[in-house]
């Protein structure tokens, strides 16, 4: 009697009745793909993970070349917990990339994408684009000889586009080196700038996601389907597996605690065998691997233009297969070569 | 001030015009001596054997390159063809000089400040009456004709500058130089002197230095002897040989009780303990009363030097024990994930209270020792319990997580089995429903 009143002012003012209602009625299509369907939740959950962990890790880290090591170190072992937070924090960002590979993948070969779902598979490649961007700039900010290197690296491969490259570089560094300069953009760009548009461009994509509903794979499509209510039976299991994650992730954290290694230092030489974070271990080696001259072009150059023309071609992939209902088998080639080219190379990387 | 008010131009040309005489000048007088018969070196190429080697080694000579050719050492006249002629008494020729005369002939230019002056104005020109005060110069002047002048040491065709890695008083060459006659027992025989200074040496603390490491600052021969003045370091003058480097050992020593001990006993000082020329590394069993003990030799049981030498051993030894129980632990506490960073740099602070303490059993005072090693005991300490509860919770976190796992999988189960019970539940409402 005396709750009712409340979620009747609530709804009479927020309309949190048709949010209710909205998700009774929601429904997910049961068959034999339905399983990638919760990897787009499982980013989310991680995506939340990590906006609570960096909350509570901006409470103690200084971001400037002098104090971002030892503030780091601070955490890690004088802040109660503080070393579950960050081991979480970095631990769980590896995941999240994982994640939505998979959740990418899933809705290329189950080609999630057609019409009317271009603008959703639009936003998500974006947000690829955003999560990779947090990536690497939380890389540098612990300001550790690996990450400054990697950094160092990582912007010169930027530096290397032709026209816009150079003020890439200078724009990404803040100046002509890898510097506190650096640091405090990167920190800039990884709690403010990337945030803020991570936030625009996941609202689109969740509430395109609520508009249309889930896709149902092309062969499957005029199906008699089992269907499964969004709530309580999706949203439960879905739960499941984010209590699950946070056992993982504790797991990872207790004992493989993320490494802080050693302070910064712009004249100590480079450590051997420098390598980027894994998602990016399969460009860093496919460019290892081209040759200094392609014809007359420089082979690096060449292979930042093509993996930026692929990412292209990647980003419209809904405008280019834009048959509805029938299968097409060169898709699903393409996608499979993609996915073997990403795990030889990244495996590749790994071992040399 | 006036130069710099001059028109800039003006003024600039005309000092670069004077600057340019000398050097014109120098380069056609250059040339004109390039051009200058030597008949000296036209015979001496043509023939064979040792009387061929002077043109050969003057290859790579010093003076050959500054200019100077053979008539400036042996006279004669080089522009004549005749051997006679060349060589005549009137020419001043002198042939191959005797040992006896080498330090004034070459003292001729190396003693003449003026001279050197030309060629390298910071060169020395002390050699000749170093050389004199030397044992070798004094033997010499004593009629002693096998003694070292300075072509034993510098060659006398060949001669290199001091810097190049060629030249036989090099500093990785020099030991093998002097080696060359005190090592050979037969030369030395004569002389009643030991004869296997070389072989020591290679086998010294100095040597690797010198030789593995390529520290050229490391001391060979002539930086504990000398050079031109060469001569074994009196008794009385070990110490400060020795403290040219080895400093703060040296002003600890002289102010400790040993210093006027070893005076009375006329022990050399340094030495005493570390020998002379095969000094090895310094350890920790020189002290104490154990079998590479250098306290026992004058020590007995039951004497007060006796026990210090025990009980600072003993401090030692705990020190190191204990940085390398913490280093341990540390270890341990890292490979295991943990971040020890912080206690291992402090630790450093440990390992330099131990060095330190290694230069101060030169007081040969247990209080002196006592007070580096006992800030450097807590600080190992505490970096050994920095260790200890890194792995305390790192403990704690295995038995948090195995907590929170059970917790973890016991909620899924528990949704699971809800979830199951709602779905059960709505399957059942459906027909009837329906």
């Amino acid at each position: 009697m005396k709750v009712e009143p409340v979620t009747l002012w609530l709804d009479d003012r927020l309309g949190i009745g048709s949010i209710a209602q909205l998700a009774r009625k929601k429904e997910i299509p049961i068959h034999r793909h339905s399983i990638w369907y919760y990897f787009g939740g499982m980013t989310l959950f991680l995506f939340g993970v990590q906006v609570v962990t960096g909350i509570l890790l901006l409470l103690y880290y200084r971001p400037s070349a002098e104090t971002a090591f030892e503030s780091v170190q601070f955490i890690v072992t004088e802040v109660q917990f503080g070393w579950l937070i960050r081991s979480v924090h970095s631990w769980s960002a590896n995941l999240l990339i994982a994640t939505l590979f998979i959740h990418m993948f899933s809705v290329y070969f189950m080609r999630a994408y057609r019409r009317p779902r271009e603008v959703t598979w639009l936003s998500g490649v974006f947000l690829l684009l955003l999560a990779v961007g947090f990536g690497f700039s939380g890389y540098l900010l612990p300001w550790n000889k690996l990450a400054f290197f990697a950094t160092k690296v990582g912007t010169e491969i930027a530096g290397v586009i032709p026209l816009i490259g150079k003020p890439m570089l200078r724009f990404l560094r803040g100046g002509e080196d890898v510097t506190g300069a650096t640091l405090t953009r990167f920190f800039g760009f990884h709690v403010a700038v990337l945030p803020a548009i991570s936030t625009v461009i996941l609202a689109v994509h969740l509430a395109l996601v609520q508009l249309h509903g889930m896709s149902v794979p092309p062969g499957l499509e005029g199906k008699n389907l089992r269907k499964m209510k969004f709530f309580p039976g999706f949203l439960m299991r879905d739960l499941i597996g984010w209590i699950l994650a946070i056992g993982v992730l504790a797991a990872l954290a207790a004992l493989f605690p993320w490494e802080l290694g050693e302070k910064a230092d712009a004249f100590a030489p480079a450590p051997a065998g420098i390598k980027p974070e894994w998602y990016f271990l399969f460009m860093f080696e496919t460019l290892k691997l081209l040759p200094p001259k392609i014809l007359s072009f420089d082979g690096e150059v060449l292979g930042i233009l093509g993996f930026a023309a692929g990412g292209l071609v990647w980003f419209i992939l809904p405008f280019l297969d834009k048959h509805e209902r029938t299968r097409r088998p060169v898709f699903t080639v393409i996608g499979v070569i993609v996915v073997l080219f990403i795990v030889t190379l990244t495996i590749v990387g790994f071992v040399s | 001030m006036k130069l710099t008010n001059d028109p800039p131009s003006y003024s600039r040309s005309r000092l670069t015009f004077f600057a340019l005489i000398p050097m014109i000048a120098l380069v056609l007088f250059q040339t004109a001596a390039a051009q200058k018969k030597d008949s000296c070196v036209e015979c001496h190429s043509r023939l064979e054997g040792p009387l061929s080697e002077p043109v050969r080694l003057s290859k790579g000579d010093v003076h050959n390159a500054r200019g100077l050719s053979c008539v400036d050492c042996h006279r004669g006249d080089a522009s004549r063809d005749d051997k006679a002629a060349a060589k005549g008494r009137q020419t001043g020729f002198i042939g191959k000089p005797r040992s006896s005369d080498i330090p004034r002939l070459c003292g001729q230019c190396h003693s003449n400040a003026e001279f050197m002056k030309k060629f390298n104005p910071s060169l020395r020109v002390d050699q000749e009456s170093e050389y004199s005060t030397s044992i070798h110069g004094r033997l010499l002047k004593s009629g002693d004709q096998k003694v070292a002048t300075c072509v034993s040491c510098h060659g006398n065709h060949g001669v290199r500058a001091v810097k190049d890695p060629l030249a036989k008083v090099y500093a990785l060459n020099v030991a093998e130089t002097c080696g060359s006659c005190h090592a050979n027992a037969g030369y030395m025989n004569s002389y009643r002197i030991p004869h296997d200074q070389f072989d020591n040496y290679k086998k010294s603390v100095h040597a690797r230095a010198l030789y593995e490491r390529q520290d050229l600052s490391a001391p060979t021969c002539n930086d504990c002897h000398g050079n031109h003045g060469a001569a074994p370091p009196g008794l009385a003058s070990v110490a400060n040989v020795c403290g040219q480097c080895h400093s703060r050992q040296a002003s600890l020593f002289q102010a400790s009780v040993h210093k006027t001990v070893f005076g009375l006993m006329e022990a050399g000082e340094c030495v005493q303990c570390h020998s002379n020329h095969g000094i090895i590394p310094p350890s920790d069993e020189m002290l104490g009363v154990g079998e590479k003990s250098a306290c026992t030799h004058c020590h007995g049981k039951g004497d007060s030097g006796y026990a210090a030498a025990e009980e600072m051993l003993e401090k030692i030894n705990q020190m190191s024990a204990s940085i390398s129980r913490s280093t341990e632990i540390l270890n341990r506490a890292e490979r295991a994930g943990m971040e020890v960073s912080k206690p291992r740099f402090e630790l450093n602070d440990a390992k330099d209270a131990l060095t330190q303490s290694r230069v101060l059993v030169h007081t040969f005072s247990t209080d002196e020792l006592d007070k580096v090693l006992k800030p450097g005991m807590d600080v190992a300490n505490k970096s050994y319990g920095a260790g200890a509860s890194a792995l305390d919770e790192l403990s704690f976190r295995r038995k948090g997580l195995a907590g929170s796992l059970f917790f973890i999988l016991f909620l899924a189960a528990l949704i699971y089995l809800k979830v199951r019970e709602l779905e059960r539940r709505s399957q059942a409402e459906k027909p009837a429903g329906g």
